[in-house]
């Protein structure tokens, strides 16, 4: 049984629609007509989704791989449009679109009251489009556009209240920084080409195997190994795209876009999109251990330092990028030990309860009245029990407690790293471990700082002025509010309690095929010598036994040392904090400064490149395009003209004279070469 | 005897003495035109000379187009010269520059 | 006396005369001076010419230059009101340059010309007694066969010389009062005059209260 076309390019092109009618017509639609419409079209493309992903996985329905346009054709190059739909793309499909359809309906009630609401719609239903387009391609060049399309979107979503300067920084950051890894993601693109002759997936990854022993010189003596320098190349993308060390400073930046956009853009979906293409690209990976002992420290050094960072956070949504950093680092350390589907699993269940975690947070922000700052938060489970529970729910996945979904990804996470050989594998397997006692610290000092302890804010007692529930509480003091707190509106917490549902759950079900049972079939290659999820195979006797054996694992025991540490420091003792704090002072800012990777970055390149840019323009533009050339050849003619002007003075005896002087000039040739012209 | 040699040495002659005058009396236009038939006369004069001695017709004829083409070219520029004098009293060739560049 | 010898002494007889009429016409001061010394060139160039018995070109220049051009010459100077001592100016100081630069050409010319050379040849038989015709005769077929077309031109360009002169020198004035000859022609007796018919009085009648009626 063959998937039908029509099927997939509807999923691809009602979010479309929905952007377009939302973006051009709002006028005419209005913001009701927006949100439905949009809303509608997501609906349909999660209904297909769910459909598709079922055919694939119950219905026998083979792979999708068709092109379906073809753009442009330069030689044996052919760029074309075209679905490539196996499982890894359905279940993709189903979590940007269940994701994406959910956030859609928290944005109803989140930005109920904001000017830019139709465009909001029309940004989101764009990324999601984009993001069908990425994950369904057939060939690099659809991916790459899909890839710079989501960018786009990202930035114009980090910066959708453009009259904020901290925006319109944040996004001009997020996109400098994705340049950098969309530059080395283009060369490894065009390695590609270089290599095999195709942009085309299946034929490239058909002939990736010629690809052993081919060598590229990049620098003088050395010659690079072919599949090493592709591989890094496009993982040089993956870390922009998926906010790795060193190129993760745009993500904790980009929480200045909407909450709704934080969860699913910058947490669930977009940045997953470098590790869905490593895992889309395993059949080239598996070509180059040293690529993927670069992808592992890469990924290890992400899941243990920025999870650091986030300890000292005090901003909500900030501590929760700084989560999503880490474990973005995680699912990079698992396409390090070659374990795909664990990274792609790992994606999966961090989308549920990584969104739940980020919807939960503007939940609280819109209790708050747009205060983010959790010192001045405190006690606030009883005035909002639903986004309490559910938020709850997410940090037990987070922190990975038994049974949760988080437990079945980053478990195995952690145990392939321990099975692996690869190089740098013990380096990593202190990481994760470590990262997985850091993850508890953060969380649980985050929950506890949120919803329980002492209220640290007051609730002015005065109601008299006109208030109109809009963001514009920046200029009240810290820490009071106008209202009290309280649970927000059914549009809120519907999505908070159907993503805590996976979040709890879909792990529980699906651990067994997805990590184990060979679910994703030819999606995922992965050579038999690397295959450490198949040594944790045979460990494997189903989820609930998975389960029962994680209680008595380290990791767990790191997560209760944690719990009990905030518990007593936050609950009981929250003077300690404070001592802690002063007691490691050189420690605590040095994470508070974050490594001072964005001082560094600043000084070096943002500076510098206002430098080079000063240079540039006083000695290139200035001078040389402005000076020599415009200005110049206009001073030239101008002098050239003065000085010819003169010999047109206009008296007739000085053009009688220069006739004469020709004249005499002439003769004087003429007796000069000794030929006469009379006389013959 | 009188050869060929005699009238052409005449005509460059006459010839120089059209272009000293070019010279010496720059700033009279009526001399200037003078000098310009004179200039004329000797090429008149190597054209006949010429034809006499070569036999050939041809040299008389051109004498005749350029005594045509002088006498109309001597009648338009005096209408020029009384136009210009008329408009700016003066024949003065230094004061006549509106040429200049 | 040989003939010969004669023509020699013509020829630098008048050749003498030419060239110091042509010195005059550009030195002399008095530009009326100059005219009439140029009509001296033109004259004795003549001479020379009928030396080369070329009668009618010689007599052409006399009629054509001396008569009309130069008679032309004479009335414009005449006519203008030119300040004979401002036209000299800088007549001293490009005399030398003047002089040198002709002195340079001339050398060169006759340089050029191969003056040695030319002395070989020495006048023949005159080419229209040769033909059987009068010089006239002999100029006047070669010009009406085989040079009709330019001979036309040259008519159409004298032609045209002397519209552009008359248009170039007519003056239409304003305060002069001017007659339409197609005006005139096209005047219609009945708008000029107009007949009124009366109706007869008597003069003795009070004639003062009667108007006439139209």
């Amino acid at each position: 049984m063959q998937l039908s076309t029509s099927i997939l390019l509807t999923i691809a092109l009602a979010p479309l629609v929905g952007c377009l009618l939302a973006g051009f017509f709002a006028r005419f639609i209005g913001r009701a007509g927006s949100h439905s419409v949009t809303i509608l079209g997501l609906l349909v493309s999660c209904a297909l989704s769910f459909y598709v992903l079922y055919q694939l996985t119950l219905g026998g329905a083979a792979e999708y791989n068709q092109n379906l346009y073809t753009w442009f054709q330069i030689g044996p190059f052919n760029a074309s449009v075209g679905f490539m739909v196996d499982r890894l793309t359905a279940m993709m499909l189903v979590v940007v679109s269940f994701v994406s359809l959910l956030v859609h309906v928290y944005t109803i009630g989140y930005m109920r009251d904001d000017p830019g609401y139709t465009r909001f719609f029309s940004y989101i239903s764009l990324f999601t489009f984009s993001m069908f387009m990425l994950v369904m391609s057939n060939n690099f060049m659809q991916l790459f556009f899909g890839w710079e399309a989501v960018g786009l979107v990202s930035y114009l979503l980090i910066g959708f209240w453009y009259k904020r300067p901290t925006a319109i920084f944040a996004n001009l950051k997020a996109f400098l920084v994705n340049r950098v890894g969309d530059f080395g993601f283009l060369l490894g693109i065009a390695a590609v080409l270089y290599f095999l002759g195709t942009l085309d997936y299946a034929t490239a990854f058909n002939a990736a195997p010629g690809l052993v022993g081919k060598t590229l010189q990049i620098t003088a003596h050395t010659q690079w190994d072919a599949a090493t320098v592709i591989c890094i190349c496009l993982f040089v993308g993956a870390m922009g795209k998926s906010a790795q060390v060193p190129l993760h400073v745009w993500l904790p930046d980009s929480m200045e876009g909407p909450t709704p956009i934080s969860a699913l853009i910058h947490a669930a979906t977009m940045v997953t999109a470098g590790i869905f293409m490593v895992a889309r690209m395993s059949p080239l990976f598996e070509l180059s251990s040293t690529a993927l002992s670069f992808v592992l420290v890469m990924g290890a050094t992400t899941a243990l330092f920025t999870g650091l960072i986030g300890i000292v956070q005090n901003d909500i949504k900030r501590v929760i990028a700084y989560s999503t950093l880490s474990q973005l680092g995680y699912m990079t350390v698992a396409l390090g030990v070659s374990m795909y589907s664990g990274a792609v699993f790992h994606l999966m269940t961090h989308a549920f309860f990584k969104a739940l975690l980020f919807l939960g947070a503007g939940s609280v922000i819109i209790a708050m009245h747009h205060e983010q700052d959790m010192r001045y938060m405190g006690g606030l489970r009883k005035y909002m029990p639903i986004t309490w529970i559910t938020m709850w729910i997410g940090s037990l996945a987070l922190v990975a407690i038994p049974f949760t979904s988080g437990f079945y990804s980053k478990d195995a996470i952690i145990e392939a790293v321990g099975e692996s050989h690869r190089w740098g594998a013990h380096y990593a397997y202190f990481c994760v471990m470590a990262g997985a006692l850091v993850t508890g610290l953060y969380t649980f000092r985050q929950m506890y700082l949120t919803f329980h302890g002492k209220e640290r804010f007051t609730v002015a007692d005065h109601h008299g002025h006109g208030h109109d529930g809009h963001d514009d509480h920046g200029h009240h003091e810290p820490g009071v509010l106008a209202h009290a707190p309280k649970e927000s509106p059914w549009v809120v917490t519907l999505p908070l309690v159907l993503l805590a549902i996976p979040s709890l759950l879909v792990g529980f079900f699906t651990v067994g095929p997805m990590l184990f049972g060979n679910w994703f079939g030819n999606a995922i290659h992965v050579e038999e010598a690397n295959d450490v999820l198949a040594e944790l195979g045979h460990e494997f006797h189903g989820a609930t036994a998975m389960a029962l054996h994680g209680f008595t694992q380290l990791p767990f025991l790191l997560v209760v040392i944690a719990f009990v540490t905030c518990t007593y420091i936050y609950l009981f003792n929250p003077a300690l904090a404070g001592r802690i704090k002063s007691a490691l002072k050189p420690l605590w800012t040095v994470l508070d400064r974050k490594y001072w990777v964005d001082n560094v970055y600043f000084a070096l390149f943002a500076r510098g490149g206002v430098m080079l840019g000063r240079v540039f323009w006083k000695a290139g533009e200035t001078t040389v395009i402005d000076g020599a050339m415009v200005n110049g050849s206009v001073g030239l003619v101008h002098r050239i003209a003065a000085t010819t002007r003169r010999l047109q003075s206009g008296y007739l005896y000085h053009y009688a004279f220069a006739m004469i002087l020709g004249l005499i000039l002439l003769l004087g040739g003429y007796w000069f070469i000794g030929s006469v012209p009379v006389g013959q | 005897m009188i050869t060929l040699a005699h009238y052409i040495v005449l005509g460059a002659v006459l010839f120089c003495i059209a272009v000293a005058g070019l010279f010496i009396n720059r700033k009279n236009v009526i001399v200037l035109l003078m000098s310009i038939e004179l200039m004329l006369l000797a090429v008149n004069m190597n054209f006949v000379a010429f034809s006499r001695f070569l036999g050939d017709v041809s040299g008389q004829v051109f004498v005749f187009f350029i005594l045509t083409v002088a006498a109309a070219e001597a009648a338009i520029g005096l209408a020029i010269l009384v136009l210009l004098f008329r408009t700016r009293s003066t024949i003065n060739i230094a004061d006549i520059d509106s040429m200049k560049g | 006396m040989n003939p010969q010898l004669l023509q020699v002494i013509c020829f630098y007889a008048f050749g003498f005369v030419t060239v110091a009429a042509a010195l005059s016409v550009i030195t002399l001061k008095n530009s009326v001076h100059a005219v009439l010394a140029l009509v001296l060139t033109f004259f004795s160039a003549a001479c020379l010419w009928l030396l080369l018995e070329a009668e009618f070109l010689a007599l052409a220049l006399i009629v054509v230059y001396v008569g009309a051009v130069m008679v032309l010459f004479l009335f414009v100077v005449m006519m203008l009101d030119i300040d004979q001592e401002k036209m000299r100016e800088g007549f001293v100081k490009f005399l030398p340059i003047g002089l040198f630069v002709a002195a340079i050409m001339l050398a060169e010319m006759l340089g050029l010309i191969g003056v040695r050379a030319m002395q070989a040849h020495v006048m023949g038989a005159d080419p229209a007694v040769a033909a059987g015709v009068s010089n006239t005769a002999w100029l006047g077929r070669a010009l009406y066969t085989s040079f009709l077309l330019p001979f036309e031109i040259a008519a159409l360009i004298l032609t045209v010389g002397i519209v552009a002169a008359v248009a170039l020198t007519l003056r239409e004035r304003r305060d002069a009062r001017y007659e339409s000859a197609s005006q005139q022609v096209k005047a219609d007796p009945n708008r000029r005059v107009r007949i009124v018919k009366m109706a007869a009085v008597r003069p003795d009648e009070s004639t003062e209260t009667q108007e006439p009626q139209p």
